[in-house]
C-alpha cells in the first residue's frame, strides 16, 4: 500500500495563471542600448564571493577576468563590456534587504569591444576534465535560479557516472518565458551546449523536459535535437512547481533524491536550458558568462518583453526601456511571482541568477489581509514536499521553532504554493524563512556560548595551572632559602 | 517581526478568501433551505430567521467582549453559517428559545471559548444540536407534518407567530415521528420493519416530503449541493464518500442476513441527517482531518458511528453524536497520518540511496 504512494509521479502542486502570453511571442530584444555604468557583484553564486584582481582605473575588455574564484564552490566574474573600472566597493545588494555588498563598477566606453577569444576549433577532442576546467573558468553558474557553479556540477556528474542528464525546460513560473523563447530561438546552440555538458560528464544520455504550455519549444527543441538520438525531448505537464529538480528527477525517472544527497549519488544531474546555452557560449566560441535573457513583464509594463542585457544592468534602466510606470507599479519582483522576493527599489544590478524582473500592480497580487486559519488543508494538498505548513505556521507563531523543526521546517524548499492557495492570505513561506533564519541564528548563538564557555574554562585552568606552578616555585624558592641559610649557619659554625 | 506585506512568494494568489468558502456553501445549501421553508411554513422561517440573526449577534457579542472590531469578522460570514447549519437540523416548528439557545452554545460555548474561527475542536453545530438534544429531549422531538405554504391547512402568518413565540397547541393534529424514530418506536413493540415501513415512500422522502429537521429531508437537493461543492472545489470527495459508503456497506450487510430487523441502505441514506451530514457537517474543514487518507479513515468512522447509534442506540438520529465522536478523534488522525516528506520515509528518516 505504501508503494502506491511512493510512485506517485508528482505530488502536489498549483496550476497558477500563467500571465506568458505577453512576452512568449516576442522575440527576444537584443538591442538594450549599453548602459553608462554597470554594477557587478563579485557573489553572484552559492559559495565563496570571488575575488577582484583588477585596480580602480584599470582598462578592461569585455570578457575580461575581473575577479577570480576561491575556494572549491565558488565562480569568476567578467567584465559585461569594456570600459574602466572606477570602483570596487560595497553597493545594496538585489535582495530584499538591499544591504551592501561588495561589487565591481564599470564605467562602459561603448565599444564593447571583446577580449581576445580562446575559443577552441572542437571542443569534443577536449578531455572532460578539460570541458569542465572551461565551463569554470567561463564563470557559469545554474541560471534556472539556483546559481550552483556549473563546473563543480559537471564534476560531481564524472565522478558518480551518472546516467541521465535531465535538462530542466519547464520555466513553471507564471510570468517568465526566458526559456521559452530562447528555446525556440537558440535551439540549436541549446542542444550542443547539451552536447558538450554530457562530454564533460563523461556520459550519454539526456532528457531534456518542456512544459506542455511551451509547444512551440517543444517543436524547435526536437528539431534540433533529431540528429541525436541519445538526446530525447520529452514534453511534461504544467504544474507548478514542475520546475523543482526533485520533483523533475523522480517525474522523469522515477527515482526520489534522498535527504541529505545530491541528486548526482542517484545517477541523474540537472541543469537548466540556459545553462546549457552559456556552456555552448563559452566552449564554441570562447565567451564567458556575461549577459542574459531577462523576462521584463507585470501588469505596470507598458513594453513587457524578453531582453538580453549584460550582467550588472540596474533594474531602473531596464525598466525605463520597457516603459514601467512606477505609479502604477505596487511591488517589484526579482525572478517569478511565486519564488522571486521583492525589492525596495530599482537602484539595483541584475546578475547571472536573475531570469526575470517584474512590475506587478496592487490588482496582480494576493491580498494582504492575513485571517485565521480555517485549516482547510489546502496548503497541504498542495506542498510538493509533503509538508503540513498550516501545523508548521501555527508552532512558529507560537515560538515553538523546535517543533517547526520537527515538522520538516527544513525540507521546506520555499516554493510558495501554500501561500499561493491560503485562503486566509497567511504569508506562510514568510513564516518559513523567518523560522529557519532565526533556527540557524539560535544555534549559532548557542555554538558561540559554548565556544565561549570553553574558552573560559581553557583560560580558568590556565590560570589555575600558572598559580600552582608559583606556589611551587615559591614553596622551591623558601626551600632553597632555608636550605642556603642552612649552609651558611653550618659554615658561620664550622668557623 | 514578521512583516505584514511579504517579501517572500508567492505575490499572487489563487484568488479564494474565506468569505469566498463560506458564501459558496451558503449557496450550496440554498435550494434545500428553501425547500424545507416551503415544506414547513411560516413557523420555520420564523425559526431560521431568529436562529441565523442570534448566531452574528453572539458573534458580534463575543467579538466586543474579546476588544476586537466585529464587523470584519462577522462578514467572513462563518457565523452565518453556522446559524444556518444549527437552524437546519432543528424542528422545523421549534418555539423561538430553541433557536437563541442553540446559537448561544454554537457560538460561544462551540467557538468563541477556544478562540473563534479555526480553534473549535468540535463543530459548533452539532455541539449546539447535541446540548439541545439532550436538555431540551421534548421541542427537539416533535416534528411537524408537511405542511407547505400557500396550502389550505398551512399555518399563516399570524398563526406562526404564536407558534414560534407561545408554543404549538394541539401538538397531535399537527406532529409525528420521523421515519427512523418510527421504526425505533415500532421496534419496542415487537413490530418488524415490512409493517412499520407499510407507509413509506421512498420517493417522498428522497424529494424531502417527509417528517424531519427544517431542511435535512430532501436528499436529492442536499445531494445536489454536495456534488456541487465538490465540483467547485470547495470540499474534497474523500469524506462524503467513505461516509456513505460506510453506511451503506453496514446496512447492507445487515440488511441482508435480516431483512425485518435491519433498515435498507436505501432507508438509510434517504433518511434523517445523512445527507446534510456527508457533505457540510462532517467535511468542516476546522474538525476534519487535513489529509485525504485521514479524510477517508475520519468518513468512514462517521459511516460507522452514525449507523452503530441509529441501529442500536437510543438516539434513532444518531448523527451529531457520531460527528462529535469522530471531531475528538481529528487531532490523533492528523497526528499518525500525515503526508511523507519528499526524500524521507513515513518514519521521516532520509531513504536509503539505490543500489544500480
Amino acid at each position: 500500500m505504501l508503494s502506491f504512494f511512493s510512485k506517485q509521479r508528482i505530488r502536489g502542486g498549483v496550476h497558477a495563471e500563467e500571465h506568458k502570453a505577453a512576452t512568449a511571442a516576442l522575440t527576444i530584444v537584443t538591442s538594450f542600448p549599453l548602459p553608462k555604468k554597470l554594477y557587478i557583484p563579485l557573489q553572484q553564486h552559492v559559495g565563496k564571493p570571488a575575488e577582484p584582481l583588477i585596480r580602480v582605473g584599470d582598462k578592461v575588455l569585455k570578457g575580461q577576468l575581473l575577479a577570480y574564484s576561491q575556494g572549491m564552490i565558488s565562480a569568476p566574474v567578467h567584465a559585461p563590456s569594456s570600459g574602466i573600472v572606477i570602483d570596487v566597493n560595497d553597493y545594496p545588494a538585489p535582495h530584499p534587504s538591499a544591504l551592501p555588498i561588495r561589487m565591481i563598477v564599470l564605467e562602459t566606453d561603448g565599444k564593447d569591444e571583446w577580449i581576445e577569444a580562446q575559443a577552441v576549433a572542437d571542443p569534443f577532442l577536449l578531455t572532460p576534465e578539460d570541458i569542465s576546467l572551461r565551463v569554470g573558468a567561463a564563470g557559469i553558474v545554474g541560471l534556472g535560479g539556483a546559481t550552483f557553479p556549473t563546473a563543480v556540477k559537471l564534476n560531481m556528474g564524472r565522478e558518480n557516472h551518472i546516467d541521465t542528464l535531465i535538462i530542466n525546460g519547464s520555466e513553471c513560473e507564471p510570468y517568465l518565458s526566458c526559456d521559452d523563447r530562447l528555446m525556440q530561438e537558440r535551439a540549436g546552440q541549446i542542444i550542443d551546449g547539451v552536447r558538450l555538458m554530457l562530454h564533460g560528464m563523461d556520459t550519454e544520455n539526456a532528457v531534456v523536459a518542456i512544459e506542455d504550455n511551451k509547444p512551440q519549444a517543444f517543436l524547435s527543441m526536437q528539431a534540433a535535437a533529431l540528429p541525436y538520438p541519445l538526446i530525447k525531448v520529452i514534453q511534461i505537464p504544467t504544474r507548478y512547481p514542475m520546475g523543482w529538480d526533485r520533483q523533475l528527477i523522480r517525474y522523469v525517472t522515477g527515482k526520489e533524491v534522498p535527504v541529505g544527497c545530491r541528486s548526482s549519488e542517484i545517477g541523474v544531474t540537472i541543469h537548466n536550458v540556459g545553462t546549457a546555452y552559456a556552456v555552448h557560449n563559452a566552449l564554441r566560441h570562447g565567451q564567458p558568462l556575461v549577459s542574459r535573457v531577462i523576462t521584463v513583464s507585470g501588469g505596470a509594463v507598458a513594453r513587457p518583453m524578453n531582453v538580453e542585457v549584460p550582467l550588472g544592468t540596474l533594474i531602473s534602466e531596464l525598466f525605463s526601456f520597457c516603459q514601467v510606470d512606477s505609479e502604477l507599479t505596487a511591488r517589484i519582483i526579482m525572478g517569478g511571482p511565486m519564488m522571486g522576493d521583492a525589492l525596495p527599489q530599482t537602484g539595483l544590478p541584475t546578475v547571472k541568477a536573475t531570469s526575470g524582473v517584474l512590475a506587478l500592480t496592487q490588482n496582480e497580487l494576493k491580498s494582504d489581509q492575513e485571517q485565521p486559519c480555517i485549516r482547510c488543508a489546502s496548503c497541504v494538498s498542495v506542498c510538493p514536499a509533503g509538508l503540513r505548513p498550516l501545523d508548521m505556521a501555527n508552532n512558529i507563531r507560537i515560538n515553538q521553532l523546535d517543533v517547526a523543526v520537527d515538522l520538516g521546517l527544513k525540507d521546506c524548499i520555499s516554493c510558495g504554493c501554500c501561500s499561493y492557495i491560503c485562503p486566509s492570505n497567511i504569508p506562510l513561506v514568510q513564516y518559513f524563512k523567518y523560522a529557519s533564519g532565526e533556527v540557524a541564528a539560535r544555534q549559532q548563538a548557542q555554538h558561540k556560548s559554548e565556544q565561549t564557555k570553553r574558552l573560559i574554562d581553557a583560560r580558568n585552568a590556565r590560570m589555575e595551572r600558572i598559580a600552582q606552578q608559583q606556589r611551587e616555585e615559591e614553596l622551591a624558592r623558601i626551600a632553597a632559602k632555608a636550605e642556603r641559610e642552612r649552609l651558611k649557619a653550618e659554615q658561620e659554625m664550622a668557623v | 517581526m514578521i512583516h505584514r506585506k511579504p517579501n517572500s512568494g508567492a505575490h499572487v494568489g489563487a484568488g479564494a478568501s474565506v468569505s469566498h468558502i463560506m458564501r459558496q456553501v451558503i449557496l450550496a445549501l440554498m435550494p434545500a433551505t428553501a425547500f424545507g421553508l416551503w415544506c414547513f411554513g411560516w413557523p420555520a422561517l420564523n425559526l431560521f430567521v431568529i436562529t441565523v440573526t442570534s448566531a452574528v449577534f453572539f458573534e458580534a457579542f463575543c467579538l466586543r467582549l474579546s476588544g476586537r472590531i466585529a464587523k470584519p469578522v462577522i462578514m467572513d460570514g462563518s457565523a452565518v453559517l453556522t446559524g444556518w447549519l444549527l437552524a437546519m437540523t432543528l424542528p422545523p416548528w421549534a418555539p423561538w428559545w430553541i433557536g437563541v439557545v442553540g446559537s448561544g452554545l454554537a457560538i460561544i460555548l462551540g467557538k468563541q471559548v477556544y478562540g473563534g474561527l479555526g480553534q473549535n475542536l468540535f463543530n459548533p453545530a452539532m455541539l449546539a444540536r447535541v446540548a439541545l438534544l439532550i436538555s431540551f429531549p421534548v421541542e427537539l422531538t416533535t416534528w411537524a407534518n408537511v405542511s407547505p405554504l400557500f396550502f389550505s391547512h398551512s399555518p399563516g402568518l399570524v398563526e406562526s407567530w404564536h407558534i414560534t413565540f407561545f408554543g404549538l397547541e394541539n401538538l397531535d393534529a399537527s406532529t409525528g415521528a420521523t421515519t427512523l424514530g418510527y421504526i425505533k418506536t415500532e421496534f419496542s413493540q415487537h413490530h418488524l420493519l415490512s409493517e412499520s415501513l407499510k407507509d413509506y415512500s421512498g420517493v417522498l422522502s428522497f424529494i424531502g416530503w417527509t417528517r424531519g429537521s427544517l431542511a435535512e429531508t430532501s436528499t436529492l437537493l442536499l445531494g445536489l449541493g454536495g456534488v456541487w461543492l465538490i465540483r467547485q472545489g470547495i470540499i474534497q470527495w474523500h469524506i462524503p464518500v467513505a461516509l456513505l459508503l460506510t453506511v451503506t456497506v453496514l446496512s447492507g450487510f445487515f440488511h441482508s442476513i435480516d431483512d425485518q430487523h435491519y433498515a435498507s441502505p436505501f432507508l438509510h441514506l434517504n433518511s434523517g441527517a445523512m445527507m446534510c451530514v456527508a457533505f457540510f457537517i462532517a467535511t468542516d474543514y476546522v474538525t476534519s482531518p487535513n489529509t485525504k487518507a485521514g479524510q477517508l479513515v475520519f468518513g468512514a468512522g462517521c459511516g460507522l458511528l452514525i449507523f452503530v447509534i441509529r441501529t442500536w442506540g437510543a438516539y434513532p438520529e444518531g448523527a451529531a453524536f457520531a460527528i462529535l465522536l469522530m471531531n475528538a478523534a481529528t487531532p490523533l488522525i492528523d497526528h499518525y497520518i500525515h503526508p511523507r516528506i519528499y526524500g524521507r520515509d513515513r518514519k521521516g528518516k532520509p531513504l536509503e540511496i539505490p543500489k544500480s
